[in-house]
Formats: structure tokens, C-alpha cells, sequence
């Protein structure tokens, strides 16, 4: 049987978070200070992603980061992974951030809706990040346009998906459809099991 | 909405792409259909992938700023609920969504009081609720069992009752009227097995009648104790019990 080659360091090196969570949920400072360095990167990258600014982005990390302390007694393994709890929580409040914010400032116009795709832009020296994103980009490349497009306009701008339609000029049901295909052509191709 | 057209939602919901009725409604739906929540487990791992691919480098101050951040920030309780609620959920069986909404929002309420929390909003109170009402089920589980064997002690002034149920290989742990901890100190729940103890969570501080459902399986604990902790809990019991109860066989 072939083994899996790994880049970097082997994954049974990496801390194990929910194990790490579960420390946490009783208190453990330390603990804690291990999930944050396994996490926060992440973490601002999704807020950074949504917001683009980086003050605000920062902001939102740090009260994710202090409500995965806040909450950890309430994570549920047996709901899915200590990592996806926590990337949830991020896009969640980003997504929050970013319509309270433009609530009150008008929506972008939609040519600079269409042109926010994911930029990657920040430069990274860990490999396993930049094996993710060339993966990530191999696969939205398998979308179709308007599977894609929708995709990103709800996940990396945080678009409710009627947002989407406006900004597409597509009726409701052919997005709510695009989000579910699309999504699932991710899944297949990224090879996610939950 | 047709049940068809929450069905499709999965896609939209996973993204947060729903705004606030959507949402509640199709949170009650997903509550129902196994297949949903298999599909938005999916989405949700792949969207994590996403973000995995957004990850950037933090500036050493963000570090320092939250594990500062932390060190004024009490932790929520594992899910402690007021007791008499239990007993009426217990009853009346489909009460319970209505009352876990309404503690969950009373609980965001009441630990939203600090500037850190001023994005607290109502999605969050759905999410708490949707998590407190599963709470609540396991624990209601529980006492109403058909094989739940209880056994009873006086605990700091109070009364302390443990409930278990073979079946469900859990165990609750009902306080009436228990003194308040010092202060800066909870209750801690502890799993007995033999010399070992093992954490099953913390109690509210704030009530003096709860009932918890004990983290962690009871997996042959000879017995539950329950010990006085410093806020957040310890790794290992730091003082003697205040009570000692055995499991019932």
C-alpha cells in the first residue's frame, strides 16, 4: 500500500485541537494559547477575506478568538471538528461585521462585486497554506461560472444569496441551486468527508 | 416555504447566506432531516477549506492582545439549565424549544454586558439556542428515562440528586437550594472511577437549584463528586468533595 506523502511537518506532530479544546473548556490557559496559534491565521485570513480592512479584520479575529474561550465548554465534537467550529464562528461574525457595515454605507456597485474574487493576496511562507489555496483554486476552476461566481460572491463577500441574486440578476431559485451544486463540486473535488 | 424548498437551502445556509427568518426557519427544519444536516456538515467542512486557503500571518501584538483578552473573560457553563424548567420540559416534551430559546437569549444577555460582545446579536441567540435545546434534550433524556435510577444527598445546604441512566450511559446531576460558592470559586463535577477522578463539567455559580447534565460518559464510574474550584475549573479536584454520591447500580 502507498503511504500519503506529506510536506512539512507529519500530521501526528500537529497539536490534536479538540483535545486541545477540551482543555480549554476546563480552564486551561495555556491550552489555549496552543489552539490560538494553530487557528489565528486562519481565522484573520477568513475575516480579512469578508472585510478587506485590515483594522476591522483584526477586530473581529481577536472577538472570535476570545468567544472560541468564551464558548468552548459548549463545542461539540460529535457536531463536526474543533477547527470547523471554529472557521464557522469566524465567517459568521465577519459576515455579520461586513452587512452592519454596509448597512449604513450603500453596497458596492456590482462590477466591484463581480471583480471581488478570493485574492490570496497576502504573502505566505507556509507550504501547507499555499498547497491549500493551489488546491482550493484548482477546484472552484471545476464550477461552472455561475456556480463560481455565486460561491464566492456568498462566501468571500458575504452576500445573503437574494444579494446574490441582485448582483447576478438571477432569480432566487437558480441561486439557492448554484450555492448547492457548487457547493458540491467543491466537496467532491476538495475530497471532504464530514 | 415548501418543505422541498428548505431542502435546497443547505447550500445557502452552510455560507450563511440566509438572513434571520430564513434561517430560523430552516434551523427547524434541519432539526428534523437527517439528511440535511449530513449535507450541511459536508458544506460546512468544504467551506472551511475556504478559509483554511485564506490563511494569512497575525502580527505577534493580535497574540498578545487576546491571551491578555482571555484572562478577564469568564467561560460559559457547559450548559447548566434552571431547574424547573427540566421539570416542565421533562412533562411537556415539546416545550422545550420555546423555553431553551428563552434561556439561551436571557444567558446572551446576561455575559453580553462587555464591549468584546458588542457583536453579540440575534443569529448568535439562534445558534445558542439551537444548541441549548439539544442540551436540554439529552439532559431531559435522561431523567425521563425508563431505566433512570436517582440517589439523593444533602450538598452545601441543599440537596444534590444524581440521576443515571444504563442505557444512555449518562448521567444528570440536579442541585436544589445548594449554597452559593465563594467567591471567584464553582462547583465542579467530577466521574469517580475507583481513585481516579475524572471532570464531567462546572456548575452554574449563579443558581443555587440547576440541573447539569454531566459531561462525558458515566463508562462504570463507581460514584460522582462534586468539589470546590477555582473559576474556570481544574484539570484535577483541588479540594476535598463537599459531596461524595455513589452511582447508583
Amino acid at each position: 500500500m502507498k503511504e500519503p506523502v506529506h510536506i512539512g511537518k507529519s500530521p501526528s506532530a500537529k497539536p490534536d485541537l479538540q483535545q486541545l479544546l477540551h482543555e480549554v473548556a476546563l480552564g486551561d490557559q495555556e491550552a489555549f494559547a496552543a489552539v490560538y496559534d494553530a487557528v489565528a491565521g486562519s481565522v484573520l485570513g477568513i475575516a480579512r477575506a469578508v472585510l478587506r480592512d485590515h483594522a476591522q479584520s483584526e477586530e473581529v479575529a481577536q472577538d472570535v478568538l476570545v468567544e472560541v474561550w468564551r464558548t468552548a465548554p459548549r463545542y461539540r465534537p460529535d457536531r463536526g471538528t474543533a477547527i470547523n467550529w471554529i472557521l464557522t464562528l469566524a465567517h459568521r461574525r465577519a459576515v455579520d461585521r461586513v452587512r452592519s457595515v454596509e448597512a449604513a454605507a450603500a453596497r458596492d456597485t456590482k462590477a466591484a462585486l463581480l471583480e471581488h474574487q478570493p485574492a490570496y493576496d497576502e504573502v505566505t511562507e507556509q507550504v501547507e497554506t499555499r498547497l491549500e489555496q493551489e488546491q482550493v483554486r484548482r477546484c472552484l476552476r471545476t464550477l461552472t461560472e455561475l456556480q463560481r461566481q455565486s460561491v464566492t460572491l456568498a462566501y468571500y463577500r458575504g452576500l445573503t444569496y437574494r444579494e446574490v441574486a441582485e448582483a447576478l440578476a438571477l432569480p432566487l431559485g437558480t441561486v439557492k441551486t448554484r450555492l448547492r451544486d457548487g457547493l458540491i463540486r467543491l466537496r467532491d473535488c476538495l475530497g471532504v468527508t464530514a | 416555504m415548501t418543505t422541498t424548498d428548505l431542502h435546497g437551502l443547505t447550500g445557502a445556509y452552510a455560507l450563511h447566506a440566509l438572513h434571520g427568518d430564513e434561517r430560523a426557519a430552516f434551523e427547524r427544519h434541519l432539526a428534523a432531516c437527517d439528511t440535511c444536516e449530513q449535507e450541511v456538515a459536508e458544506f460546512t467542512a468544504t467551506t472551511g477549506r475556504l478559509a483554511l486557503a485564506s490563511t494569512v500571518r497575525t502580527r505577534p501584538v493580535l497574540r498578545e492582545q487576546v491571551l491578555r483578552g482571555i484572562t478577564t473573560v469568564r467561560q460559559v457553563p457547559p450548559g447548566a439549565v434552571p431547574l424547573e424548567r427540566v421539570r416542565r420540559g421533562v412533562r411537556r416534551g415539546r416545550g422545550l424549544a420555546r423555553w431553551a430559546l428563552a434561556a439561551s437569549v436571557a444567558a446572551a444577555a446576561a455575559f453580553g454586558g462587555t464591549a468584546v460582545w458588542q457583536y453579540e446579536r440575534a443569529q448568535d441567540a439562534q445558534n445558542q439556542a439551537a444548541q441549548a435545546q439539544r442540551h436540554a434534550e439529552d439532559l431531559a433524556g435522561v431523567l425521563a428515562s425508563p431505566d433512570a435510577k436517582s440517589r439523593s444527598a444533602r450538598v452545601a445546604g441543599g440537596a444534590g440528586t444524581l440521576v443515571v441512566s444504563a442505557s444512555r450511559d449518562q448521567a444528570v446531576f440536579v442541585a436544589s437550594r445548594m449554597a452559593a460558592p465563594p467567591r471567584g470559586k464553582v462547583y465542579q463535577l467530577w466521574f469517580a472511577d475507583g481513585g481516579r477522578m475524572r471532570s464531567a463539567g462546572l456548575m452554574d455559580p449563579g443558581r443555587s437549584s440547576q440541573a447539569v447534565l454531566m459531561q462525558g460518559a458515566v463508562d462504570g464510574a463507581s460514584g460522582v463528586g462534586v468539589t470546590v474550584e477555582p473559576a474556570g475549573g481544574s484539570k484535577q479536584p483541588t479540594s476535598p468533595p463537599v459531596a461524595l454520591l455513589g452511582v447508583p447500580a
